[in-house]
């Protein structure tokens, strides 16, 4: 008499908690390895934060919050520099859009046999623009061009050219090539097979990552102001360095009201055009 | 005579859609106008002499970059503070975003398996949530300059900064990653018996583990870039020295970090794209 063949395939045991070739153990050792030096190497002062005296003082520096200033020649300044904030941010995108355009042409292989020579460089260029954030552009350009919402936009604009070129010339590339080739089988010139064919298919999409760069770009131009370069951001800083503490919560509550309004309505946007 | 009269046969010459293009920039210009004077756009500025001048010494100060060894040493290890305050704001904005996402995922409700779910489960959800939009949507920048007041200059600012709008970033886009995805497995243990947490580790973090995992690399990345940035404020790192030698027109140190800082980014960023790729 034989026994039934087992139901279940043999018993095994589990794997090994530790395996040298076990590629997800390595990436935690690593990964675990990385937190205790960042927390070891950085003498956090959690004593001092977590003493009576930083709670005391957490609170103190929390209740000079309130009462917020309301008075309406502060708020028409807060306005204007919401105002403010939209337009760099605006201008600063259509900008970037215009600049991103423009390089994206070199950064792109236009049709099959292009050279694109200068693909490499351009987009070497294009990286290290984007590379560089915001806020280090705009304490740059305020050598150049002053303190002011002046030098906001054109960190804004330098920083997203980089991002929206990048992101242009792979639409650009990736466009379906037929249009483009019908043309030039015909003898037409690089400049109208662009305008003609390649752009108004890429239009679409090209409108649709600057607007979704804009939106970015609000937030970032509320808060780049603390390095003097204009809007909500430079308001917060002047009245947070003369600890007018009123204002300060007036401002701050102005900028995060901002920044949920630009969630709500990209999120609305999105879910009607979607649909 | 006869040539009034014959029919055009070449095309127009005039472009056909000509007065909607004039429109359409017209329209352009006056929205664009009262936000060239908001932003005070004066491109002529660097043009004047004075200006010029500044401008053309620092630019020319950039070249020979800093280099002598002491000075490498600082950004080198100004470089790690930078990624080291990015790791441990993670880490802090994890530990911060993990339970508030158990609190205010939907799928793991017990309630909700019949029906509506129950109201005081469905308030502290949402509660959770708000608490969690607060936390994202005040800027890095912000809670920085307020930690700063209260715990002086330094990393700790940085790092606390980090941890707490990342991790209202963290928690949001969890709780929408383990939302979206099938829920039947999860729902299956709940409904035989299974605890909400051995539901979430038996079945709902099996699913979606490699999304979540490649969503937080993707989000260290992103802190390693603000953390410069915070810098600027006094959260110490790569940043504040950049600050200080902008401050001095130090335009060979100004470069030399620059590069520095470029080359960072590129590091994190192919790391980042390299795990991603590896969790597919």
């Amino acid at each position: 008499m034989s026994l039934p063949p087992a139901a279940n395939p043999p018993y095994r045991l589990p794997p090994r908690l530790f395996d040298a070739r076990c590629r997800a153990c390595w990436f935690t050792a690593g990964l675990l390895a990385l937190i205790v030096a960042s927390f070891w190497s950085l003498d956090l002062q959690w004593a001092q934060f977590f003493s009576l005296d930083a709670a005391r003082s957490m609170g103190r520096f929390l209740g000079e919050f309130f009462p917020p200033d309301t008075s309406p020649e502060f708020l028409v300044k807060v306005l204007r520099g919401t105002w403010e904030t939209l337009a760099m941010s605006a201008l600063g995108t259509v900008l970037a859009a215009a600049a991103g355009l423009v390089l994206a042409l070199p950064a792109s292989r236009l049709h099959e046999g292009d050279a694109a020579r200068g693909r490499g460089t351009t987009r070497l260029l294009l990286n290290a623009l984007r590379s560089v954030p915001e806020l280090v552009w705009a304490a740059l350009l305020l050598i150049a061009a002053g303190l002011g919402p002046f030098a906001g936009t054109l960190a804004l604009a330098i920083h997203t050219a980089g991002v929206l070129g990048r992101l242009f010339a792979e639409a650009i590339e990736n466009a379906p090539p037929g249009p483009g080739d019908a043309l030039r089988a015909q003898g037409v010139g690089p400049v109208r097979v662009f305008l003609y064919a390649t752009l108004p298919q890429v239009l679409p999409q090209l409108m649709s990552y600057t607007l979704y760069r804009w939106e970015n770009n609000i937030r970032a131009a509320a808060v780049l102001g603390v390095v003097g370069a204009g809007g909500l951001g430079q308001l917060l800083s002047f009245h947070m360095g003369l600890f007018h503490m009123g204002k300060t919560a007036t401002i701050l509550g102005a900028m995060i009201v901002l920044v949920l309004l630009v969630d709500v309505c990209s999120f609305t946007a999105r879910r009607v055009l979607t649909r | 005579m006869s040539a009034t009269l014959a029919p055009r046969l070449s095309p127009p010459e005039r472009d056909p859609a000509w007065l909607g293009r004039v429109f359409w920039m017209g329209a352009a210009a006056v929205v664009l106008w009262p936000m060239l004077v908001a932003t005070e756009f004066r491109p002529w500025v660097f043009f004047e002499r004075d200006n010029a001048r500044v401008t053309g010494q620092f630019l020319a100060s950039f070249w020979p970059p800093a280099h002598d060894a002491e000075f490498l040493l600082m950004v080198a290890r100004e470089a790690w503070r930078t990624v080291a305050i990015a790791t441990a704001g993670m880490t802090l904005a994890f530990v911060v975003a993990v339970p508030l996402t158990l609190m205010s995922t939907r799928v793991l409700s017990v309630s909700a398996l019949s029906g509506r779910m129950a109201a005081g489960p469905a308030v502290l959800r949402q509660a959770v949530r708000l608490l969690l939009i607060v936390l994202r949507s005040v800027p890095e920048l912000v809670w920085a300059l307020v930690f700063v007041r209260v715990v002086g200059l330094g990393p700790t600012a940085g790092v606390l900064a980090i941890a707490l709008t990342y991790g209202g970033m963290l928690g949001k886009v969890y709780g929408e990653i383990l939302e979206s995805g099938e829920a039947h497995a999860t729902q299956t243990l709940l409904r035989n018996g299974g605890s909400r947490l051995q539901a979430f580790f038996y079945g709902l973090l099996p699913q979606n583990a490699a999304e979540l995992t490649s969503y937080t690399v993707y989000r260290w990345e992103c802190a390693i870039r603000s953390s410069v940035v915070l810098g600027f404020v006094g959260a110490g790192g790569l940043g504040q020295q950049l600050d200080n030698s902008m401050k001095m027109f130090n335009g060979g140190e100004v470069f030399t970090m620059l590069a520095v800082f470029v080359l960072l980014v590129a590091l994190a960023d192919r790391v980042s794209a390299g795990l991603r790729k590896a969790l597919g």
